[in-house]
């Protein structure tokens, strides 16, 4: 895992949702795997994160919900992320998504979505495999 | 040691009988070795092999497990317990606008439900309407949009409200809702001195746990102990807040925990309306709590009858209560969300029972059960009708409910309860050396020893040294439900265009003087002359919407976010 010292992710929790305990226990988790982490906390807009994303030169940006409001968003994430010239940043997410939006979501662009019960180890394994430092790209 | 359970030649030979029998099982063992290294509860707190009398015989019996309805009240808070009537089946529902969840209420009450809780969505929870641009993609999702008091009005359309109690989980707004909640009914013809229910109204665990987070610590409390003493003098059938450890044990907390953090929350609420000037006899027997009904059995109900032992004592000795009504822990319970799967959903059905079952033994005075499909989404109605049928189930069914406290004496249930409030009294007088629970927040303490409890689950979880079936052991793919519920989009353009129809047709300048009033009291110090309550009834009489009303509240108080700690 030669690039993990130099991955630098944003967690991220958009909407009003304060389900935060899946959020807590992945970033750290991606701490004790080596990354970079930075934790927005609760009740991020959209805009406050794509702008943390940028000024913390983030590579990952890992969005977690679980209040049904994904469907507006993780698009609009996305949306700003171009608007901003900043779409080489990934973008992943975790929570309770109905199977249905599943397609929609990585259609528009989240590259993968973890769901209760993904494990620890799967989650910073995919990172390692699927995210390349922005500098090194 | 007079009352002793056991007498002094007894214990000895158990204690000689129970050597023997140990050096059997050692060996036994020896031959087939354990199933685990250690066994613990879902909790981790190590539980032994078998109890006896030698681990209950300092216990006198009168201090420690008593009579129900009996100080310390270990087992029942009231004499009858469920021979006299059942605990109220209180369903947790909210969805979509108040006429969906006002049908809602009333199919759960058509089909045996006994009282009504509103689940208000995340907008309503954090104190903006629908039309806030922080509310988008979230109006009704995770329960009803309520922005004004025609909502209010829709939302209980053709209940008796002076005969069903109502419970809102609300805590910022608490105040704002409930004013909406006394306007509503007076307008409907009852009386504020006759309405029964229960508003959340607890603070401190938004910043532990739930997150919805609006004002700082201090202010909050302030509005709390508002409603509290308006409530006293005002409102005598409602419980001003429900103190809870639900989400605190969701958010990953151990059961001592839940029980350590909720209980001092009370402490901090009983001072500070000790600080306002009521005596603790006029206003504690409306103070309720909530607890999490988690999938460990025993713990759960050690945990429980604990629970109004500490508080019977904490009242007694720390608040000098003389009114036994001050001393008695009446809770509602909650089957724990955090134990239900999205894998092989319908087993959830059987970890609602055997937690249902738990709380019923624990002696809860309220209960909801989850439903299975609500690890997807708020319930469907098939899925809530299950969750109900559970409850009549172990109500009428099971016979559990002949006996009163059916679990005390035994040996295990005796010990775990005693351990449970050792434990919790440690943290407890922890809280006291940090300077109370505010002091312990803004250090992040509760909220760290719960997010490194919620690691450590995680991390078992995934050694494979707690089992979740369906997820680490015969794990299996999530199907499809036939029954999850949808959420219109279009609900939010309606909503928002409702509120703005109501908004024009208010009268202004009775809305701005009855808003300057509500600043005025907001500004001035915290008495009975600048309590919230009168002028919040008076507002939303007049039109205000709760945004109108928490923005005043921002305004004023100013707004805490979320530190992010981890």
């Amino acid at each position: 895992m030669a690039n993990a010292r130099n991955l630098r992710i944003l967690v991220a929790k958009p909407g009003l949702d304060g389900h935060d305990r899946g959020a807590r226990i992945v970033a750290r988790a991606f701490r004790d795997a080596g990354f970079e982490v930075i934790y927005t906390g609760c009740h991020q807009t959209p805009e406050q994160i794509v702008s943390t994303a940028i000024q913390e030169d983030v590579d990952l940006i890992g969005l977690s919900i679980l209040s049904g409001a994904h469907r507006y968003s993780f698009p609009r994430v996305l949306e700003l992320l171009r608007e901003n010239n900043a779409e080489d940043i990934s973008v992943i997410g975790g929570g309770i998504f109905p199977l249905e939006d599943i397609p929609v979501l990585k259609e528009a662009g989240i590259k993968e979505l973890f769901e209760p019960g993904a494990k620890l180890s799967d989650i910073i394994e995919w990172v390692g495999k699927n995210i390349i430092p922005r500098r090194e790209a | 040691m007079g009352k002793q359970i056991i007498s002094e030649s007894a214990l000895d030979r158990i204690e000689k009988e129970h050597a023997e029998w140990l050096e059997e099982y050692r060996k036994a063992l020896a031959k087939v070795p354990k199933r685990l290294e250690r066994f613990s509860t879902v909790s981790d707190l190590e539980v032994n092999q078998l109890y006896t009398p030698l681990d209950t015989q300092r216990r006198d019996f009168f201090e420690q497990i008593g009579f129900p309805g009996k100080y310390p009240y270990t087992r029942g808070v009231q004499s009858t317990m469920y021979r006299g009537r059942h605990w109220t089946m209180r369903m947790f529902a909210g969805m979509g606008n108040a006429d969906d969840t006002n049908k809602r209420f009333h199919y759960l009450i058509n089909h045996g439900e006994t009282g009504l809780s509103t689940a208000f969505d995340f907008p309503t929870l954090m104190g903006y309407d629908s039309a806030s641009p922080l509310a988008r993609g979230e109006c009704g999702k995770c329960g009803v949009a309520i922005d004004t008091l025609d909502d209010m009005g829709r939302l209980f359309a053709n209940i008796n409200l002076e005969e069903v109690t109502t419970s809102m989980t609300i805590n910022p707004p608490a105040s704002v809702l409930w004013a909406m909640y006394i306007a509503n009914a007076e307008r409907q013809g009852f009386s504020r001195k006759k309405l029964g229910g229960t508003i959340q109204n607890d603070c401190l665990k938004e910043f532990i746990a739930q997150k919805t987070l609006m004002l700082p610590p201090e202010a909050s409390l302030r509005l709390v102990t508002d409603t509290v003493e308006f409530g006293t003098k005002e409102v005598p059938r409602w419980n001003t807040i429900s103190i809870s450890g639900y989400h605190i044990r969701e958010a990953g907390a151990t059961a001592v925990q839940e029980l350590a953090f909720t209980i001092y929350d009370g402490i901090t609420y009983v001072e500070e309306a000790i600080k306002r000037g009521l005596k603790v006899d006029d206003f504690a027997a409306r103070l309720s709590f909530f607890w999490n009904s988690h999938i460990d059995f025993f713990e759960e109900i050690a945990k429980m009858r604990a629970s109004r032992r500490m508080w019977a004592r904490i009242m007694k000795e720390r608040f000098g209560a003389k009114n036994p009504k001050s001393m008695l822990m009446r809770f509602h319970t909650q089957t724990a969300g955090c134990s239900l799967t999205a894998q092989e959903p319908y087993n959830n059905v059987v970890r609602t029972t055997t937690e249902a079952l738990a709380a019923v033994l624990g002696g809860t005075q309220s209960l909801h059960t989850n439903s299975l499909d609500e690890v997807y989404m708020i319930p469907s109605e098939q899925a809530a009708l299950i969750a109900l049928r559970t409850q009549q189930i172990i109500a009428e069914e099971t016979g559990v409910t002949n006996v009163i406290d059916p679990l005390g004496g035994s040996y295990f249930v005796e010990a775990l309860t005693d351990k449970m409030e050792q434990e919790a009294m440690a943290y407890i007088r922890k809280l006291d050396e940090l300077g109370g629970m505010v002091a312990a927040i803004e250090r992040d303490y509760p909220q760290m020893e719960i997010a490194d409890a919620a690691f450590h689950f995680q991390k078992q979880v995934e050694a494979g040294d707690k089992t979740v079936i369906g997820v680490n052991k015969y794990a299996s793919d999530r199907p499809e439900l036939e029954f999850v519920l949808k959420i219109d989009d279009q609900i939010e353009r309606e909503q928002i265009e409702r509120t703005e129809r109501f908004k024009e047709k208010r009268d202004k300048v009775g809305f701005q003087k009855a808003m300057d009033e509500l600043v005025r009291r907001c500004e001035g110090p915290p008495c009975w002359n600048n309590n919230v309550m009168p002028a919040l009834i008076e507002a939303v009489r007049a039109g205000a919407t709760e945004q109108e009303c928490c923005d005043l509240y921002r305004n004023v108080f100013g707004t805490y976010t979320d530190p992010g700690s981890f």
